[in-house]
């Protein structure tokens, strides 16, 4: 599996560290409930298909990206800059 | 040949049995042996379902074949079907190492895998059925004192639990294991921990045993039956709509792990999962090298040697979210990397084959044995990559809840909501993130 890091090209995906979903956002502070916070800690929607999803590359430009690939296949669709796309919207 | 030839009816294979599947015995095997082994029985009926029954099982894993034997077994409900979406055993049951223990370290799960470990050594004699359970002991090396220290406290706490467990130095490893690399230069060999019960079994007559012990009590076993929507009325589970019909049932149980996300999104639920891809490897026969199973302390890598002379080696999950069966090369040369720094001879043997299976990671690295907030449904799942070991006490402890209505105490701690309410049970220590379980 490659990833094409917007920043250095496709590279194997071993150079990227992968924390999960994109899609969660995190409450806001200690406004949250116990039950939002719960949700946004613990449960994933898990699909088996189009996942968005966070990989960080940590041997390469430090950047975050947000990774469009299909669970079912491993086929990447689309590669963007996590700063730069709001996470959460339709990619 | 004949370029002519069709078949006017779907080819399909029909057995006719006068009972139930026979009894396997060394008497069953020289009669058999007399008539040329003409006369052997299919082990279970493929069964086509029925309408309704009193306990439905999805997944015809290991867990789900052994949750409805239990169920027959132990607690007298026989009116049960265990339906699956491809063939029994062509999941995780059949795609694992096959390695059985109870080193466990935290109160929630020692108890709870001991008596898997008990089950595991009664079971053919239970199932009537040869598992080739193997008790040639799990041995975890130790590389430094503070790994030795963390292995110590894992076996004292095993032995207050009552189970085994053996602090070995390095001499000792190296009168089991003489060809391991003691000396190297970053991570020498200082040890280890030995549980002498661990071993493995045949993973796959796991499966088959647990088939033909259900079916002999009564259990309907349904192939080729994919669930497509879990059916409601008035906020209760009811029974499911399968790619062969409706089936209908008092009692709905989920043991899917791999895809629990994807069965309980159908009664409404998010779990606290995420599906992950494991690999397995195992090498070209030989003859006996290893006699026991050795997991490496520097790195995620463990070997045995099955009884057909192939070295069978794990590690890591590849680490991100899949559904493919089918892993990356990262994790191959990072498992083949512990192989040769543990165990440098192995170099010489070719690797033969290797394969994946999608592992159900929770939150905190432990199962969920519970109800479901949808009346009628209950949930086995979240297995990580440790559902083997497991197969026999989740079985028996998914049955109790269902059949009873309340957890079975060794398996109180599986609790769905732990999440919600802070009583994880989290034996890395590394907290919410599946990948790192």
């Amino acid at each position: 599996m490659r990833i094409t890091c917007p920043y250095c090209g496709a590279r194997d995906a071993q150079e990227f560290g992968y924390l999960g979903d994109a899609n969660p956002q995190r409450p806001d502070g200690m406004d949250a409930t116990e039950a939002a916070m719960h949700d946004y800690v613990h449960l994933r929607d898990n699909p088996a298909g189009r996942h968005r999803e966070l990989w960080y590359h940590g041997a390469g430009c430090h950047a975050w990206l947000v990774v469009t690939r299909d669970t079912r296949t491993h086929a990447i669709e689309a590669v963007e800059v996590a700063r730069k796309t709001k996470a959460g919207a339709a990619a | 040949m004949s370029a002519n030839l069709r078949l006017t009816r779907p080819l399909t294979l029909s057995l006719t049995l006068t009972g139930p599947p026979m009894r396997y015995s060394v008497f069953s095997l020289l009669a058999q042996t007399l008539k040329g082994h003409k006369g052997w029985q299919p082990t279970w009926r493929d069964a086509v379902p029925k309408p309704e029954y009193d306990v439905l099982v999805i997944g015809g894993g290991g867990h789900g074949l052994a949750t409805a034997y239990y169920l027959a077994s132990r607690h007298g409900i026989r009116n049960v079907a265990v339906i699956e979406k491809g063939f029994i055993g062509s999941g995780n049951v059949g795609r694992n190492t096959t390695i059985i223990r109870s080193n466990y370290l935290l109160p929630g799960n020692t108890p709870f895998y001991e008596l898997s470990m008990k089950l595991w050594e009664g079971l053919e004699q239970d199932l009537n059925y040869n598992a080739m359970v193997s008790q040639r002991g799990v041995l975890n090396l130790y590389h430094s004192d503070a790994q030795r220290d963390a292995y110590a406290r894992r076996g004292n706490a095993m032995r207050l639990a009552g189970v085994d467990a053996e602090l070995l130095d390095r001499e000792q490893v190296r009168a089991m294991v003489p060809f391991l690399d003691y000396e190297n230069g970053r991570f020498p060999i200082q040890g280890g921990l030995l549980q002498k019960r661990g071993g493995s079994a045949r993973h796959d007559a796991v499966a088959w045993g647990y088939a033909h012990a259900g079916d002999r009590n009564g259990v309907d076993i349904v192939q080729n039956c994919e669930v497509t929507a879990i059916s409601m009325e008035n906020g209760r589970a009811v029974g499911v709509e399968t790619t062969r019909g409706p089936i209908r049932a008092k009692k709905v149980a989920l043991a899917v792990a791999g895809n629990s996300s994807r069965v309980a999104a159908m009664a409404g639920l998010r779990l606290p999962i995420e599906s992950h891809v494991l690999q397995a490897f195992v090498s070209e026969g030989v003859k006996p090298l290893i006699d026991t199973v050795v997991t490496y302390g520097a790195g995620h890598f463990y070997v045995s040697q099955s009884d057909k002379g192939g070295l069978v080696f794990g590690g890591d999950i590849d680490g991100y979210n899949s559904y493919a069966q089918r892993g990356n090369l990262p994790v191959i040369e990072d498992v083949m990397e512990s192989a040769m720094a543990l165990w440098p001879g192995v170099g010489r043997i070719r690797m033969l084959r290797h394969w994946g299976g999608i592992m159900d990671m929770s939150m905190d690295g432990s199962p969920i044995i519970d109800h479901t907030p949808v009346a009628g449904l209950y949930l086995n799942a979240g297995w990580c990559y440790g559902g083997f070991k497991a197969t026999p006490a989740s079985g028996f402890c998914f049955a109790h809840l269902i059949a009873r209505d309340e957890p079975h105490p060794v398996a109180a701690a599986y609790r769905l909501d732990r999440f919600a309410t802070g009583r994880v049970i989290d034996e890395k220590g590394v907290g919410a993130q599946p990948n790192l379980h």
